[in-house]
């Protein structure tokens, strides 16, 4: 066990270093980090100087250790565009942004395996046949169209639901300021997270609908059923359970994705996350913003994934093999 | 005749499928008395597992039973609610797969599993439960029962895995166990251990055993009635002994071929020249007419019924009808 968490750790350096890289290649490619910071009117001989200063003269693993390490106590600099500390911007951005995904992911995960398990029980059903095809159509409509249409059915429409921002927000702790506490703020949830969640929810929904499939053809459940459990232990307790452990792996890494694939939604809905701020930070080529972003992406997939491995070691007892070995 | 504890009459099951309806199990019937072990034997295909599914109600749609009766005790089971069916399987019908290391869930405890089927057939505590658990697996062979049983499967081996199978099947306490080849998937040298553990318990508590198997040998040692089938349909059916030193059905003869001294350690079916029709090409007349040595012009013509011939046994073949043409 421990032995797996050091190694699943050790990847997971791997992994945020060469993100790393990949961010700290944007400062030296994209832009050039002295013109942003300069004026038109600072001569060759002082941007020399403050490019020797600013380090940027040094060998390229100094300079990317030190990137490394400020990296890893949360400076990122100061955002060329907006002249504030990224980690300020990014901080006071991402709880709207977290509260969005998670919404979104609990919304995707409870309507995916929901329909995903009536779909696999009753697969000859008319009901089936229509949330499947319904579920097409939304794998293959592009993301920032699902959004366009619900603002256009319930916003403007039917007026039930605010089209962007969102609503009321109120401060919890130090830097979480939550929507999820008033009306308007929960009101306004709703368009974004179905539109960021809809495309994750059928992609669990046919996993799990596939995935029960497979389980419920299997002898164990052949054999549960000769042994007169009752349909809905067979099915909820031996079939669900079954279908659960790829599952998990699977739902978890979507969770990585609802962030990332923010960015669309939080542009259609004006809504004042981190995938908006990045979407104004390539408008301005603001570099260390980018970066930032990057490598918290990577950092919350990263942390997604060690999660989901502990909970698959946690659900499934075959992984466990410290407490008995196979005897006989 | 006391009325058996089973009864399969005229059997018909079916599948639907693209190119037609197949018959998988036709018009099959004999019956198993309480405390009974009755052998089913025959080729791989002929329709052993089937049979052992429609009895227990578990043909997957699209496939259904399309004809006869299964009596348990004088009451039809085939066509009861889903519900009463549910009470009837592990309750009163257990079954036993072939192989154990697919027959368990590996999510679950072998506790959890016998628990569960315990309780949900007998009105038993919890603690109650898992007392009678571990008896059970103690009585299978399980050393060290009261530790083992909080284990995962895959934590035993598979003859100690087929041992559980066999303790989850009578668990419920049945009268009829259907074992559809227990051994076929396991090591050899555990084989003879697992039919001997099964027919024990079966014997002590009284329950009737189906048993599928390919082995000969293990029906000659095992069974009291031995039950052949082919094709989908029975070819005999009798007493162990009388079947074995005497087979009638040429196909039986053949099969017989396979075993050369009972006492011997047996090996599979021999092979008879030929194979075992499809579904979809079964000939007309006896579905053993072109691997038959004996066949003559009614075979071809006209489907042989199992005809009595005494001492409970019956024989589906021409040449023993008396009023027909004779060979
Ligand atoms: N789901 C199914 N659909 C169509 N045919 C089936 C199905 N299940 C079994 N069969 C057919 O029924 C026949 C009997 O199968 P089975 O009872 O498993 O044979 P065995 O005697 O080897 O146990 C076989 O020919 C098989 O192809
Ligand atoms: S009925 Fe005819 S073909 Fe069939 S087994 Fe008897 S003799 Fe052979
Ligand atoms: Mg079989």
């Amino acid at each position: 066990m421990l032995a797996f968490i050091i190694r699943r750790l050790f990847q997971s350096v791997i992994v945020m270093l060469a993100v790393a890289l990949v961010s700290f290649s944007l400062f030296r490619f994209v832009g050039d980090p002295i013109a942003s910071m300069v004026g038109q009117e600072t001569t060759l001989a002082e941007r020399a100087a403050l490019r020797d200063a600013l380090g940027l003269n040094d060998p390229f693993l100094v300079q990317f250790w030190s990137f490394v390490a400020r990296a890893a106590q949360g400076d990122f600099g100061i955002s060329y565009r907006l002249q504030q500390p990224v980690m300020e911007l990014i901080l006071s951005r991402l709880p709207a942004t977290l509260e969005l995904a998670m919404i979104s992911g609990i919304f995707a995960f409870l309507f995916g395996v929901g329909f995903g398990v009536y779909t696999a029980l009753k697969r000859r059903g008319w009901l089936s046949n229509a949330i499947m095809t319904v579920s097409l159509i939304g794998v293959s409509l592009p993301t920032f169209l699902i959004g366009v249409l619900l603002i256009w059915v319930f916003a403007v429409e039917l007026q039930m639901l605010p089209s962007f921002g969102r609503g009321d927000v109120v401060p919890v702790g130090d830097w979480w300021r939550t929507g999820l506490l008033t009306q308007s703020g929960r009101m306004s949830l709703i368009l974004p997270a179905i539109t960021l969640g809809l495309y994750q929810m059928t992609l669990i929904m046919r996993l799990v609908r596939a995935e029960m499939l497979e389980v419920l053809r299997t002898d164990y459940i052949k054999f549960a059923r000769a042994r007169g459990l009752t349909n809905r232990a067979v099915n909820f307790g031996h079939a669900l359970k079954n279908t659960m452990v790829p599952v998990i792996t699977i739902t978890g890494l979507q969770l990585g994705s609802i962030i990332a694939f923010s960015i669309i939604t939080e542009t259609v809905f004006q809504w004042p996350g981190v995938g908006a701020l990045f979407i104004r930070s390539v408008q301005f080529v603001d570099v260390p913003v980018m970066a930032a972003y990057l490598m918290l992406i990577a950092l919350i997939f990263v942390v997604i994934n060690l999660i989901v491995d502990l909970l698959y070691y946690a659900v499934d007892p075959r992984l466990r093999v410290s407490r008995s070995h196979a005897r006989h | 005749m006391a009325e058996p504890l089973l009864s399969v009459r005229d059997l018909v099951v079916e599948f639907p499928t693209r190119k037609g309806v197949l018959r998988a199990i036709d018009k099959v019937s004999f019956d198993i008395a309480e405390g009974e072990v009755l052998g089913m034997v025959g080729e791989s295909g002929a329709g052993k597992s089937i049979t052992g599914t429609a009895i227990i109600g578990l043909i997957e749609p699209p496939g259904r039973i399309a004809g006869g009766e299964i009596w348990l005790k004088g009451k039809r089971i085939d066509n009861i609610a889903p519900e009463a069916m549910r009470r009837v399987r592990g309750r009163r019908i257990g079954m036993v797969f072939q192989d154990p290391l697919t027959s368990l869930n590996p999510l679950y405890t072998v506790a959890q599993q016998l628990i569960e089927t315990i309780r949900s057939h007998l009105d038993v505590s919890e603690k109650e439960a898992r007392a009678r658990a571990v008896a059970l697996l103690d009585r299978v062979g399980i050393p060290a029962a009261a530790r083992r049983i909080d284990d995962y499967p895959h934590h035993f081996s598979g003859g100690m895995r087929q041992r559980v199978v066999i303790a989850l099947a009578l668990c419920a306490e049945p009268e009829l166990v259907i074992a559809d080849e227990p051994t076929t998937a396991l090591d050899v040298s555990v084989q003879a251990q697992i039919i001997d553990v099964l027919k024990e318990i079966c014997a002590e508590r009284g329950a009737a055993v189906m048993l599928i198997t390919h082995d000969m040998g293990v029906i000659a040692e095992t069974a009291d009635r031995v039950a052949v089938l082919y094709a989908g349909r029975l070819a005999e059916i009798g007493p162990v002994r009388d079947v074995i030193q005497k087979a009638e059905h040429p196909y039986t003869q053949g099969l017989m071929g396979s075993i050369p001294t009972l006492a011997q350690e047996s090996d599979r079916l021999v092979q008879i020249p030929g194979s075992m029709p499809r579904l979809n090409a079964i000939p007309e007349g006896c579905a053993f007419n072109p691997r038959c040595e004996h066949a003559f012009e009614r075979c071809f013509r006209e489907r042989p019924d199992p005809l009595d011939r005494g001492t409970g046994r019956r024989v589906a073949c021409w040449l023993y009808d008396r009023v027909g043409a004779g060979a």
